[in-house]
């Protein structure tokens, strides 16, 4: 893997921060996107920006193809099927879908709810809306001293499993079939929010066995605002819509509507055609380079990045790269992280400060918040290098 | 913009008034969600003008230093008057520029809003 070359993709690594080359270390709150991607968007919008599904005329048709050209990919990507594959605006939406038009269904009084301790707000605050609502109990997994799942086996029995592939907190990477098995083994379904993992290595819903899987483009090279919803056809056949209105409909009278065949069942309105365009083409992109290669090259980041820090900074999760996603928290001790981030950022180095979305994790260590440092297939050792070198830094300001 | 933190570590590390007042007239209470900061502001007021000022917290240093420099700040002057002050007052006061780190701003107005909100 050519990491110059790839850099050389991405225009926004050129830039300048406070008067220091940047070194880009927050992907897991955003990615980059490569020139690629910037190129297709524009495209689309100088040359064949129409509606789709709706005109007969030779743009219209072309933006069709394109859009349906991306969810194949997409499909293809995470070894689905393309109408199992729903548009979104991103991960959060994805959720609520699955909580609104499955959970709703299906969950009753008294019934359980299991997700876990690590998980990002946008799978633990639906659940637990949908839990006071339904008056079921919602569970929460906890982790071992290690940042790692303990007791999964207590989800057995839960009518919904939803937990997150990779932790963006702890990095953590969690054993998905085996949180689908004990989902299906109990009578449940498996929700897997694969947010941190399907932009950072292979991920096949398929083996995976799960029943939903939400993930959002902006992590992998996309842009924002499009995200993706996996189902499995028998599941989403049987869902009411979650949102009304245009093309999702296949007839609509005085009387009453029929809804559209899948996944059009699902995407009302005008969707986001160059965004699932950008998104088509960020997984081309992710494709050239093979997340095997992505997956190695950031395993050897993160070793790295281990290595370096852990005489200097308290590191959450687990130490050892292979069960991590490419991200390390950790905070300095005695400060605070956001002034770990502000110093970081006056030598140009971008990383994250705050609970990451993830406070119930935050509050399960005993911490108010931790500073952040993301990687992807751009990142270099040099980079981390910078981060290790800020860091001594911070601590020498502080005293 | 740079963030020159020289100034506001001195008082983040050293703050005298960083302590808890005892039949305090008005304790005022402000958090930030994002980061879990918490302030706690203690007023002692005598005719209509604030004669001492303390605050507990726990935060950043930007937090800190701006409680510490608001508190000193408040001393001699009406309550009134110091919950009319603005954003560009309180950069001032901590000598930095952070019109263009809203997120910093954030963490530096927290005493302000706490003493507004109480």
């Amino acid at each position: 893997m050519d990491v110059e070359k790839i850099r050389g993709d991405f225009p926004i690594l050129e830039r300048i921060v406070n008067g220091k080359k940047m070194a880009y270390l927050d992907n897991g709150a955003t990615s980059q996107k490569p020139q690629q991607v910037i190129d297709a968007i524009v495209r689309y919008y100088s040359e064949y920006n129409a509606n789709v599904h709706r005109g007969v005329h030779k743009l219209s048709e072309e933006s069709t193809v394109a859009y349906e050209d991306a969810r194949r990919k997409i499909a293809e990507f995470v070894n689905a099927s393309e109408e199992e594959i729903i548009f979104v605006k991103n991960a959060s939406e994805a959720l609520n879908l699955v909580m609104y038009s499955y959970g709703m269904a299906n969950v009753n009084a008294g019934d359980r709810v299991s997700i876990s301790i690590m998980e990002h707000h946008s799978n633990f605050v639906p659940w637990q809306f949908l839990a006071k609502k339904k008056k079921a109990t919602l569970e929460f997994i906890d982790i071992d001293a290690n940042g790692e799942l303990a007791g999964l086996e207590k989800a057995s029995g839960a009518k919904i499993v939803s937990i997150l592939h990779a932790s963006n907190m702890l990095g953590t990477i969690n054993d998905a079939e085996k949180i689908c098995k004990v989902a299906h083994e109990g009578g449940g379904v498996a929700v897997i929010d694969a947010s941190q993992s399907v932009p950072h290595m292979p991920v096949d819903v398929k083996r995976m066995g799960c029943d939903f899987l939400a993930f959002t483009g902006h992590k992998m090279l996309a842009p924002t605002g499009i995200g993706v919803l996996y189902g499995k056809k028998e599941l989403l056949e049987r869902m009411e819509p979650f949102l009304y209105g245009g093309d999702m409909i296949i007839d609509v009278k005085k009387e009453g509507s029929k809804w559209n065949e899948l996944p059009y069942k699902f995407e009302a309105g005008t969707p986001n055609i160059e965004g699932a365009i950008g998104l088509g083409v960020a997984v081309d992109y992710l494709n050239k380079i093979g997340m095997d290669e992505i997956r190695k090259h950031e395993i050897e980041l993160l070793s790295y990045a281990i290595k370096e820090m852990k005489d200097e900074v308290t590191i959450y999760g687990p130490l050892d790269a292979r069960k991590r996603t490419g991200l390390v928290s950790f905070n300095v001790p005695g400060v605070h992280p956001h002034d770990v981030a502000t110093i970081l950022d006056e030598e140009g180095i971008e990383i994250r400060s705050g609970h990451h979305c993830a406070q119930p994790v935050h509050e399960r260590l005993g911490l108010e918040s931790s500073a952040r440092a993301s990687f992807h297939l751009y990142n270099t050792k040099e980079e981390v290098d910078r981060l290790v070198e800020g860091i001594r830094k911070v601590k020498r300001v502080f005293a | 913009m740079s963030v020159d933190y020289s100034r506001i570590i001195e008082i983040w590390r050293n703050a005298p008034n960083r302590k808890e007042m005892k039949g305090a007239d008005l304790v005022a209470e402000g958090a930030n969600p994002i980061c879990g900061d918490r302030i706690k502001i203690f007023l002692k007021i005598r005719g209509g003008k604030i004669t001492d000022a303390s605050f507990t917290g726990e935060g950043c240093a930007i937090s800190i230093a701006s409680a510490s420099l608001l508190a000193d700040y408040a001393k001699g002057k009406a309550l009134e008057e110091v919950r009319k002050l603005d954003k560009e007052k309180v950069m001032e006061l901590l000598e930095m520029d952070l019109s263009r780190n809203p997120s910093r701003l954030k963490c530096a107005l927290l005493p302000l809003a706490a003493l507004k909100k109480g």
